[in-house]
C-alpha cells in the first residue's frame, strides 16, 4: 500500500515537473509563433536570438557593472536595433517573396547572430544570476523546482499580455492583417516596415525572457541555441499561429516526454525523450495537420 | 569585458577580412611546427577555449623564456574547427605540410581522434590524446602514432571505483551499494558502460544506468529516476552543457554532493561556476591539478602576461582545463628535448618526436625540472606502452575552487589491460594491419 502511494506520488512528481519543463519550452516556442503569426515566416533564427539576447544581458552587466534591470533595458533596446537591421537589410528586400525564401534568409540571420554574438561577447560560458530562486520545494514528498515554477508564472504572464496586445490593440490588429496578406495590408495604409520591426522586436524580447530562464538554469552558452530544437515539436503540436497553442503544446510535450522517458524508456534503453517529443507531435499531425490550435488554411483556386 | 574589447569585437565582426593573411617567413632558422586544432566557437567552446589558451600561452612562454626548445623556435598555429569532425580533418590536411611539416596533433575531440588515427599512421605524425580518445590506443604496437599518455576511460572508471571503495572501507563494503552511472548518450559517454558493468559483476554493487540525451541541456527525467533509485553514489560521464545542468539537478533532488563524482571531463570551473551554490562539495577526477602554485604557471604569468593577473585570469590561467592543456604541452616539450638529444638535430620531424615521446621519463625529478612538480602524473611510456603508468586524483569544489581530496589513484590493471589488448587486437584484425615491432 505504501509502495503504491509512493508510486502515485512519483507519478505526480513526474507529471508536474514535465508540465513545468514544458512551459520552459513554450517560452522558446512563443518567439517562433509571434513572427510566424505576423509575417508568415518560420524564423529559424529564434534560438540564435535567444542566445544573443542572453549573452548581451550578461555582457552589459559585466561591461558596465550595472544592475540587471538596467542591462535588461539596454538589451531590449539592442534587440529593437537588431529587429530594425533585420527589416532594413534582409526582410525589407524580400517583401512578397515566397515563404521558403524568407525562411532561408532567417537561416542566414542565424549564422550571423551566432557569430556576431560570440565575436562581441566571447564564447565562454557565463553565469547569469538575476536573483531567481534556485533549489526545490518539498510538497509532501514531491519536489518542485523553484526556477521552473517562476518560469511557469512568467510564461503565463507573457501569454496574457501578448493575447491582449494582439487582440485589443490597433497594432495587434495590424499585425494580424499583415499576416493574412502583405499587399492587402499595405493597400489599406499599414506600414509593413513598422509592423515587421515591432514583431521582431517583441520576438527578441520574448527570446530574452526565455534566455534568462534557461541561462539561469544552465549558464549562458552556445548550447542555448539548440533549445530551438525542443520548441519545434511544441510548434508542430500547438500550431504555428496560436499563442495558447504554444503553451498547451509545451505542456503536452513536456509532460509526454518525461512520462515516456521514465515509464517507457527503461524498456528500450533510455534517452528517448528527444525523439519521443517528435513522435508525439507527428501523431497529432496525422489527426490535425494544422496543429491543435493552428488555423486551417484553405486556398481556393 | 572591457569597453575597448567590445569596440574591437564590433569592428572585427564588421570587417569580414580573411583571417589567413600571414605568409610563412623565409626559413633560415630552425623551427618546430606545432599546429593546434581548436574550438573557440560552438557548443563546446566553454571547454575548448581554456584548452586552446593553455597551449598557446605555454609555447609563447617557451619562446619568450628559452628562445624555443633546444634552440629551435616554436611555431604554434591554431586552426578553428568548432568541434566538427569534418572541419577538424580539413584543418589537419590543410596544416600538416606547413613549415616543414607538423610535429604532432592534439585535437581535444574523440571524434577527430578516431578520424585521424589512420591518417596520422600514413603521414607518420604523432597524435596526442591525453585523457580522451580511443581506450585501446595505449597499446603502442597497435597504435604506434597515438599517445594517450594517461590511463584511459576504463582505467579512470576503475580508479574512481577504488576511491568509492576507500570511502566505504574497502571493496568488500560496496557489495550492497547502489551506484548510478549518469552518462552522455554518445560514443564518449557509452565508453564507461563495459567497465562499470564488469565491476558491478565482480564487486557485487548494483549498477543503475542513466543515459542523458545529447547535448544534455534538459535532464529532468533522468534525475527524477535517480531520486527514485536512491543511489549511494553517482558517477558521471558528462561533457559540455550537460555537466552544470546535472550538478544543479542533483542539488535539486538534495543528493549529498560529496558522493557525486564526475570523470575528468566533468570537473572544471566551466561546470561548477554556472551551477552556482549547487556545486559546493561536488567531486570529480582530475589528472592535472588546478591552481597557480606551479613554476610553469608562474612562468606563464611572468613572461606572457607580465604579471597582469586580470588579463591572465580572463584567459583561464590556473583553471583545471587550462592547466591540463599546459601539462600536455610539457610532455610534448619533454619528447622534443629527448628526440633532439638522440638525433642531434634541432628541427626534428614527427617520426623523431614519436621516438622522443616513447622514451620520456617523467618522474618526480623530471616533473620538477619542467616546472610541473605535484601538478600531474609521473609517466614513463615505451614503444609498446603508450600509457606509461601514471595516476589521477579526486578533486572537490569548495568555496569557489577545486581542491585535491584524494591520494593518487591508479587503475585496476588486471581488469583494464586485458580489455585494452583485446580491443587493440580486434582493431588490427579489422584493419588488416600487423602490430609494429618494438624490439
Amino acid at each position: 500500500m505504501e509502495d503504491m502511494m509512493y508510486e502515485l506520488l512519483f507519478f505526480l512528481e513526474v507529471l508536474f515537473s514535465g508540465l513545468l519543463t514544458g512551459t520552459l519550452y513554450s517560452l522558446v516556442a512563443l518567439g517562433f509563433v509571434l513572427i510566424f503569426k505576423a509575417s508568415g515566416v518560420f524564423n529559424f533564427a529564434q534560438g540564435a536570438m535567444m542566445l544573443f539576447a542572453a549573452l548581451s544581458l550578461v555582457g552589459f552587466q559585466e561591461m558596465l557593472g550595472v544592475h540587471w534591470t538596467i542591462a535588461f533595458v539596454l538589451t531590449v533596446a539592442l534587440m529593437v536595433v537588431v529587429a530594425w537591421c533585420i527589416e532594413k537589410f534582409v526582410l525589407g528586400k524580400l517583401v512578397n517573396q515566397e515563404g521558403i525564401i524568407l525562411f532561408m534568409a532567417t537561416i542566414g540571420i542565424t549564422f550571423f547572430l551566432d557569430g556576431f554574438g560570440q565575436t562581441i561577447w566571447g564564447s565562454d560560458i557565463k553565469t547569469l544570476d538575476i536573483g531567481l530562486p534556485t533549489g526545490s520545494i518539498d510538497l509532501g514528498g514531491i519536489f518542485v523546482d523553484r526556477l521552473e515554477l517562476v518560469a511557469g508564472l512568467t510564461a503565463a504572464a507573457l501569454v496574457v499580455s501578448l493575447a491582449i496586445f494582439f487582440n485589443k490593440t490597433k497594432i495587434g490588429r495590424a499585425l494580424r492583417a499583415v499576416a493574412d496578406d502583405h499587399q492587402a495590408a499595405m493597400s489599406v495604409g499599414i506600414s509593413l516596415r513598422t509592423i515587421w520591426i515591432i514583431v521582431w522586436s517583441v520576438a527578441g524580447v520574448v527570446g530574452l525572457v526565455a534566455g534568462i530562464m534557461w541561462g539561469s538554469k544552465l549558464g549562458v552558452q552556445f548550447s542555448l541555441t539548440l533549445l530551438a530544437l525542443k520548441a519545434l515539436p511544441v510548434l508542430m503540436l500547438g500550431g504555428f499561429t496560436s499563442i495558447p497553442g504554444a503553451i498547451i503544446g509545451g505542456l503536452i510535450i513536456g509532460a509526454g516526454e518525461k512520462l515516456a522517458e521514465i515509464y517507457i524508456g527503461p524498456f528500450v534503453g533510455g534517452a528517448i525523450e528527444n525523439w519521443f517529443a517528435y513522435m508525439l507531435a507527428m501523431a497529432f499531425l496525422l489527426v490535425r495537420p494544422q496543429g491543435l490550435f493552428g488555423e486551417k488554411i484553405i486556398e481556393r483556386v | 569585458m572591457s569597453l575597448k574589447k567590445f569596440v574591437l569585437g564590433v569592428v572585427g565582426a564588421a570587417v569580414l577580412a580573411a583571417p589567413f593573411t600571414t605568409a610563412a617567413p623565409a626559413m633560415a632558422e630552425d623551427t618546430l611546427y606545432l599546429p593546434k586544432l581548436v574550438y573557440r566557437t560552438g557548443p563546446f567552446a566553454p571547454g575548448g577555449i581554456p584548452t586552446a589558451n593553455g597551449a598557446a600561452d605555454y609555447w609563447a612562454m617557451i619562446n619568450e623564456r628559452d628562445g624555443g626548445v633546444g634552440g629551435a623556435r616554436v611555431i604554434h598555429e591554431e586552426c578553428e574547427f568548432g568541434y566538427n569532425t569534418d572541419r577538424g580533418v580539413e584543418c589537419y590536411e590543410r596544416t600538416k605540410g606547413n613549415h616543414n611539416g607538423a610535429l604532432i596533433y592534439q585535437p581535444y575531440s574523440t571524434g577527430v581522434t578516431y578520424a585521424l588515427a589512420d591518417r596520422t599512421r600514413t603521414d607518420k605524425i604523432p597524435l596526442m590524446t591525453m585523457g580522451y580518445g580511443r581506450a585501446d590506443a595505449g597499446i603502442g604496437t597497435a597504435f604506434p602514432w597515438v599517445f594517450p599518455l594517461m590511463t584511459n576511460y576504463w582505467g579512470q572508471g576503475t580508479g574512481i571505483m577504488k576511491y568509492i571503495a576507500k570511502q566505504e572501507g574497502g571493496l568488500d563494503s560496496v557489495k550492497d551499494k547502489t551506484i548510478a552511472l549518469v552518462y552522455l548518450d554518445i560514443a564518449y559517454g557509452k565508453e564507461s558502460l563495459p567497465i562499470f558493468r564488469t565491476m558491478s559483476e565482480k564487486f557485487g554493487f548494483k549498477l543503475k544506468e542513466y543515459p542523458v540525451t545529447f547535448p544534455g541541456i534538459e535532464q529532468k527525467a533522468t534525475w527524477l529516476q535517480v531520486r527514485r533509485a536512491r543511489p549511494d553514489y553517482i558517477v558521471m560521464w558528462g561533457w559540455g552543457a550537460m555537466n552544470a545542468s546535472a550538478i544543479k539537478e542533483a542539488a535539486n533532488i538534495r543528493f549529498d554532493m560529496s558522493k557525486f563524482i564526475g570523470n575528468w571531463w566533468a570537473g572544471a570551473e566551466q561546470d561548477t561556476i554556472p551551477a552556482g551554490a549547487a556545486a559546493e562539495g561536488y567531486k570529480s577526477a582530475t589528472f592535472a591539478n588546478a591552481g597557480f602554485d606551479y613554476p610553469v604557471i608562474k612562468d606563464i604569468m611572468k613572461h606572457v602576461y607580465k604579471g597582469d593577473a586580470d588579463a591572465a585570469s580572463e584567459k583561464n590561467i590556473g583553471q583545471v582545463l587550462y592547466n591540463r592543456s599546459v601539462l600536455t604541452q610539457v610532455f610534448i616539450h619533454a619528447g622534443i628535448l629527448k628526440a633532439q638529444e638522440k638525433f642531434g638535430v634541432k628541427a626534428i620531424n614527427g617520426e623523431q618526436l614519436r621516438w622522443g615521446l616513447e622514451n620520456i621519463k617523467m618522474d618526480a625529478a623530471m616533473n620538477e625540472k619542467m616546472g610541473i612538480g605535484g601538478m600531474g602524473p609521473e609517466i614513463s611510456p615505451t614503444c609498446a606502452d603508450h600509457v606509461g603508468g601514471g595516476g589521477f586524483f579526486i578533486q572537490q569544489w569548495k568555496d569557489g575552487k577545486f581542491e585535491v581530496v584524494s591520494d593518487v589513484l591508479t587503475p585496476m590493471d588486471d581488469l583494464v589491460l586485458p580489455a585494452m589488448q583485446e580491443a587493440a587486437d580486434k582493431y588490427l584484425k579489422d584493419k588488416g594491419l600487423e602490430p609494429v615491432s618494438c624490439n
